[in-house]
């Protein structure tokens, strides 16, 4: 009959439709290789479009040997925010509305590490102030992380390297990854991001920072842009005392080995059994 | 032939269209009065989300802090109101007691309602609606079964599809004045009861399940949801049916009514005997965890935004436990109705801004942002409830009267004259040992 061999041939049809779109790459981090530069060529030129300059979008994978850990000398923070700051620049955060990945926490020596009693607001002329000391708060890259697990669409992962990265467009902005982030290191995009024009920072990684939609989540990445080419994140490199240490964890000479194999460390909320890969500690 | 059967049941498909948007259309004019109060509250929330598609999710009280609010809440409350027709379906299958069979029906087309209502609160919540697909395999990637949302998406769309072919197949065949098909209807059914108890589950753990919020964290909370569930669904349908008992010539006996009343004050002695377990833990061991609790019930550091909805919550659940428990009072249909309101509004405070916002307040490095709901949000929240509310009158503009056996296929009133049948009585279900 006529119409059932319509509908067969119709049915086939649909059906070779949806085993195509299926096959096709979904994440990026699924994608071929010529299908990502082709995607990130695309990034390119819209950006340029944008903000009228030349923005380089890396697609560096993961070093092979290299786990990437950081360390942070709680007894010499001094609360600056200069890292705050720095982060901003280097990572293209929204100036309006205002996105920061890090936050640094005002603490009483009294209460010890207590963040019902942390102050993120401390306005005073000069840090530090008495009785206080500072633990700035940012994602902890964990090895158990619970955002990854949570996300629906796979949008979220950890990388080789240790770095947990974000999709920006996979991410459907349900936002299950910050309400399952113990540490507060997810951002939402609550309306279009803004940076103002020549500020945009142009050496930019396709899972780091480069420019973000509104309506998606953003964190902290270790500076993936950076650290990906043997540098320092940007807050290390800012940091006017020192507090902050960064590296490859399986290089045996490493700094950030030598932290962790002859200082005491601690990690934050420990119980929670996510794993960071962010170390604190006290080093005098 | 199977091509003449075919045009057959075309035929017969687009007899049972016209006829139902016939009677959509025939109304008093309260009806029409209740379609347009609906209509323009639609209006208004399409406005709304319109707005907030372009502008972004600051244009909702939600920010880093507290990520998610009002939306997340309703769609809380009404997955427990999808789930509570079990409460109804229990009896009258397992038990075949035929006063309240005939709102089964009812409780599965308030269960699709409420799905659906569901399922708009989620789509408005994401900040990309436009990248809805990327969840719905093969087109996207579901992250399953890692991700308890991959979990929730499933049942809530399984339990849509299963309560969607009872309730149509019922009816259409009722149309057509044949019984249903046992066979199809009965295994459904039966599947319909753990999915109901599997979706409230489900959701629960989606907060359960998140060791950042202590709030959630808790193993009372899913057994918690079922048992406010098993008040609220039913609050809803009582109202419903006595509108309709009141309305059309559909009739009820006063006594399943009150059986179903009678079996909500048992579900809310046990919503209030798991909450007063949970605040005996809380403020006896007396953790940081008490955070939440404390600023829920009493407010944190002068921040006391919710508090006077927490102690309206917990009146208004108190006062309809006293209402249903007590037979004078449940068999009085003006102390009933008032129980019925206060268990939903108690129910829908307790559910809705009571587990979400004091989940994320104190947020996880202990800051304090107080989370009330902008206009915005009130108006889109406002207009899915009125979609909800005009899919469920439709429905019933529909179901009522072929349950009465006053809507049927032009052929079947004819052969239903002549065998002298003048109204439809329910079909007897098999009790699960029949089938």
């Amino acid at each position: 009959m006529v119409t059932r061999r319509l509908f067969t041939t119709t049915a086939a049809g649909a059906a070779a439709g949806m085993i195509l779109t299926a096959c096709g790459p979904k994440r990026l981090y699924e994608a071929p290789r010529d299908k990502l530069k082709a995607r990130i060529a695309e990034m390119e030129r819209k950006y340029k479009e944008e903000y009228g300059k030349d923005v380089k979008v890396s697609d560096a994978g993961p070093i092979p040997g290299v786990h990437f850990a950081y360390a942070l000398d709680i007894s010499r923070c001094i609360g600056c925010r200069r890292c705050v700051y720095a982060c901003v620049a280097e990572n293209n955060q929204s100036r309006d509305p205002q996105i920061q990945w890090i936050r640094v926490l005002s603490m009483e020596k009294e209460k010890g590490v207590d963040f019902s009693h942390a102050n993120a607001y401390y306005q005073p002329a000069e840090v530090p102030e008495e009785g206080h000391f500072y633990i700035p708060v940012g994602c902890q890259q964990c090895e158990d992380s619970p955002c990854t697990k949570v996300c629906p669409t796979g949008a979220t992962w950890a990388e080789k390297d240790g770095i947990v990265v974000i999709d920006y467009d996979w991410c459907i902005g349900c936002r299950y990854c910050m309400a399952a982030c113990p540490y507060g290191a997810r951002h939402f995009n609550w309306t279009e991001p803004t940076i103002p024009e020549g500020e945009l920072n142009p050496n930019t990684h396709y899972l780091g920072n480069r420019p973000r939609p509104k309506g998606v989540v953003e964190k902290c990445t270790f500076c993936i842009q950076r650290a990906r080419q043997g540098r320092y994140p940007a807050c290390v490199e800012v940091c006017p005392v020192g507090a902050r240490k960064f590296g490859n964890v399986l290089d045996p000479n490493s700094e950030i080995r030598y932290i962790i194999e002859h200082k005491r460390v601690l990690v934050l909320k420990e119980e929670l059994n996510t794993v960071p890969r962010f170390f604190y500690f006290y080093a005098t | 032939m199977p091509h003449k059967g075919a045009v057959n049941s075309i035929r017969l498909f687009s007899g049972f269209t016209r006829g139902s948007l016939k009677l959509i259309l025939q109304g008093n004019r309260a009806y029409w009065t209740w379609l347009a109060f609906l209509s323009v509250l639609i209006a208004s929330g399409a406005l709304a989300y319109a707005r907030q598609v372009r502008v972004g999710l600051g244009v909702t009280a939600m920010r880093d802090q507290v990520s998610w609010g009002f939306y997340i809440g309703n769609f809380t409350f009404l997955v427990g109101v999808a789930a509570a027709a079990v409460v109804l379906v229990i009896p009258a299958y397992i038990y075949n007691w035929k006063p309240i069979r005939e709102i089964v029906i009812y409780g599965e087309l308030l269960a699709l309602s409420a799905i659906t209502m569901c399922l708009m609160f989620v789509l408005v919540d994401i900040g990309r609606p436009d990248r809805f697909w990327h969840l719905i395999p093969p087109f996207g990637h579901l992250n399953f079964p890692r991700s308890v949302l991959a979990w929730d998406v499933m049942v809530l769309n399984l339990y849509f599809i299963v309560n969607f072919l009872v309730a149509t197949h019922i009816l259409y065949r009722a149309f057509h004045g044949k019984p249903y098909i046992k066979r199809l209807v009965v295994p459904l059914v039966l599947l319909s009861i753990p999915m109901a108890v599997g979706i409230h589950t489900v959701t629960a753990f989606l907060y359960n399940g998140l060791a950042a919020r202590p709030y959630w964290n808790s193993s009372i909370l899913a057994p918690q949801f079922l048992a406010s569930a098993f008040c609220s669904g039913p609050a809803i349908l009582l109202v419903v049916v006595q509108l309709l008992r009141r309305f059309t010539r559909f009739d009820i006996q006063d006594a399943a009514i009150w059986k179903i009343a009678e079996l909500m004050a048992y579900a809310m002695f046990l919503n209030l005997f798991l909450h007063g377990a949970e605040a005996f833990k809380e403020f006896y061991s007396n953790t940081q965890h008490l955070l939440f609790t404390r600023y829920w019930y009493f407010g944190v550091n002068g921040h006391h935004t919710l508090v006077p909805y927490a102690w309206s919550a917990v009146a208004l659940n108190l006062i309809s436990f006293g209402l249903f428990i007590s037979p004078r009072t449940r068999r009085n249909f003006i102390t009933l109705n008032i129980g019925c309101l206060a268990t939903y509004a108690g129910v829908y405070i307790e559910k809705g801004m009571g587990l979400i916002i004091p989940g994320l307040t104190p947020d996880a490095l202990g800051e304090i942002y107080e989370y009330y709901p902008t206009v915005s949000e009130l108006r889109v929240a406002a207009g899915i409830f009125a979609v909800g509310f005009l899919l469920f009158t439709l429905m019933l503009k529909v179901a009522v009267p072929i349950s009465l056996g006053e809507f049927m296929g032009r052929k079947t009133e004819r052969e239903a004259a002549a065998a002298g049948v003048g109204r439809m009585e329910p079909e007897p279900v098999a009790t699960p040992s029949e089938a």
